[in-house]
């Protein structure tokens, strides 16, 4: 191989090919890799991205359910109950959150393995922060460290395709704050928050019903009418929800009737 | 050809001299060694040095709790006491770790055990159990013994906890060379020897939280002049997160033991009950812990002739 080509024929790499320096590699076509996307592929993605697989968001994804809600001293992140694989649900009992620390609880829903994979990673780091710091991140902090892992992660071969709610509480000032994160790497600070086919449903709702001022348990009322509006309205069944609330106590269960009966309107 | 310049090279009779330096200066505290007069295999420190004052560690295992003491190196009078870093440090949530040697090496060698007990959850969904962290640590010691470019930690550590859903006490030691032991009640750093006799003489099993306590707090006030100011005490109890004792609370003990040893003293001498002692814990007669090393000190500058032989030390009559 010639050592500025790569040009196939049998000259010792001591020598080189008779090649002008501009001829480039005459055997480009050889070297084409099969994990290259095709070019028609390529048409959506931009310019800087091209390289890069297209995450792209299967529609049972879109039909995980999280939402999220603060008030005056809470916030409240809730998430289905229902794992699916397609039209398939797997699994009724799944719990797509994950606590990061003392005041801040993470939501996932997107592709099967990248959520916890993803959600764990971030959980890790955080808590490796809080051992190394003696004091923990607060939500803000996670928020944008989140957006730019997301973000390194779509630039990538393979990216992350996950959707996230970061619910939490300023472990100094007790300020409930929600952030709202994609897998295209957006974030958002949010007052209320959903993901997936639920905003069309709930955003409505809570534009119409929420003030920054509930207590909790005005809260988990709104809560309640969101999810009414799903069962009425949305197709599927989420098998429930996990709802939990990060208040200044910590992180607390709230009970949530899974098998309450709503009738289609 | 001088053999303790290299970290990888043996010496003639089998030493990596660099690793024993290690142990100097966990002995010692933070002694800089810097010519070949200065190196503890010489007759003596020809340059007069004297090596400034490290600290001293404990760990004492109970019934179901594992306290760790330290010694707090006096602080100058500006300095901020409340945020400068303590020699107890918690490596995950159950595990704990105080060392004696040099600092800024063990923050190095903290944090590799902070990331690899995150790591070790991320990867098994389990946290690390207390020997497992223990013989990472040690593990890492023990590369820096062996490749080219680095030193060794100067650092001993008292690595203590419980492991996931146990309730029994766990208390490791590690050294610079990369061993590893496990212990029922140790000693590290300066005057370690002395204390370690002492816990050997009064260390009972199965003792409660208040004996655990009070052994850890006696065993340091052998050689800790100024009392309960320069204790910390640490309390890793199962199921929980480190317990950092107050100050008023170590006082407290530290007011009683004195008194204590205030009423043997007066028994001894009026000579009402000789030998019998009725105390529990046997203290030294003098009982401070600044003799040995001063006797040990002169003994190196002298060459080994002369007053204090660690040996006329070693042997305490309670």
């Amino acid at each position: 191989m010639c050592t500025d080509h790569g040009c196939a024929s049998f000259i010792d790499k001591a020598y080189r090919c008779d090649q002008p320096e501009w001829a480039m590699p005459h055997q480009a076509e050889a070297r084409l890799r099969v994990d290259e996307p095709h070019e028609d592929q390529l048409l959506e993605r931009p310019t800087h991205l091209q390289h890069t697989k297209q995450p792209f968001p299967g529609y049972h994804q879109k039909m995980e359910v999280l939402l999220g809600i603060t008030g005056k001293d809470f916030t409240i992140v809730a998430s289905s109950k229902a794992a699916m694989r397609g039209a398939t649900i797997l699994k009724a009992q799944d719990v797509k959150q994950r606590q990061l620390n003392k005041s801040s609880l993470l939501a996932y829903s997107g592709e099967a393995g990248d959520t916890v994979q993803f959600a764990e990673y971030i959980q890790a780091n955080t808590q490796l922060y809080s051992m190394r710091n003696e004091a923990d991140l607060s939500p803000s902090a996670i928020a944008h460290f989140v957006r730019g892992e997301l973000a390194t992660s779509l630039r990538s071969r393979k990216p992350y395709n996950v959707n996230l709610l970061l619910g939490g509480l300023d472990p100094i000032t007790l300020k409930p704050s929600l952030y709202w994160l994609d897998y295209l790497a957006s974030l958002a600070p949010v007052p209320y928050a959903a993901h997936g086919y639920a905003q069309y449903y709930c955003l409505s709702i809570l534009d119409k019903h929420h003030n920054p001022d509930i207590d909790l348990e005005t809260g988990i009322k709104l809560l309640n009418m969101c999810t009414d509006e799903l069962k009425r309205r949305m197709p599927i069944d989420f098998k429930g929800m996990t709802v939990k609330a990060v208040t200044k106590d910590g992180v607390i269960d709230i009970d949530f009737d899974d098998d309450k009966v709503v009738k289609s309107a | 050809m001088s053999y303790d310049r290299a970290l990888s090279v043996f010496s003639p009779d089998g030493h990596v001299f660099q690793v024993e330096y290690a142990g100097e200066a966990v002995k010692r505290g933070t002694t800089p060694i810097s010519s070949v007069e200065d190196s503890p295999t010489g007759l003596c420190y020809a340059n007069g040095l004297k090596p400034t004052k490290g600290t001293c560690a404990v760990g004492v295992k109970g019934k179901e709790l594992v306290v760790l003491g330290c010694e707090k190196k006096s602080t100058m009078k500006l300095q901020d006491t409340r945020i400068t870093p303590s020699k107890i440090g918690l490596i995950d949530t159950h595990v704990c770790l105080a060392f004696a040697g040099l600092h800024a090496d063990a923050r190095i060698l903290v944090d590799k055990a902070r990331l690899e007990a995150q790591s070790h959850r991320l990867t098994v969904e389990d946290p690390v159990t207390i020997e497992y962290i223990t013989k990472y640590v040690a593990g890492v010691q023990q590369r820096y013994t062996q490749s080219g470019g680095v030193r060794p930690f100067g650092i001993s550590s008292l690595i203590v906890g419980f492991d996931k859903g146990s309730d029994v006490p766990k208390l490791y030691q590690t050294e610079p060379s990369g061993i590893f032991s496990a212990w029922k009640a140790n000693a590290i750093g300066r005057a370690a020897k002395t204390v370690r006799e002492f816990l050997e003489r009064n260390y009972k099993e199965d003792m409660d939280r208040e004996d655990t306590i009070r052994l850890s707090i006696k065993s340091l006030l052998e050689v800790v002049q100024t009392g309960a100011k320069n204790i910390e005490i640490a309390i890793m109890a199962p199921g929980k997160t480190v317990e950092m004792l107050p100050m008023e609370d170590i006082e407290t003990y530290v007011k009683a033991i004195e008194q204590e040893k205030k009423e043997e003293a007066a028994k001894k001498k009026t000579g009402r009950t000789p030998g019998t002692g009725s105390a529990a814990i046997l203290t030294r007669p003098g009982g401070s812990g600044s003799r040995e090393m001063a006797g040990d000190w002169e003994w190196q500058k002298n060459g080994g002739v002369g007053g204090g032989a660690p040996e006329e030390y070693g042997i305490w009559r309670a």
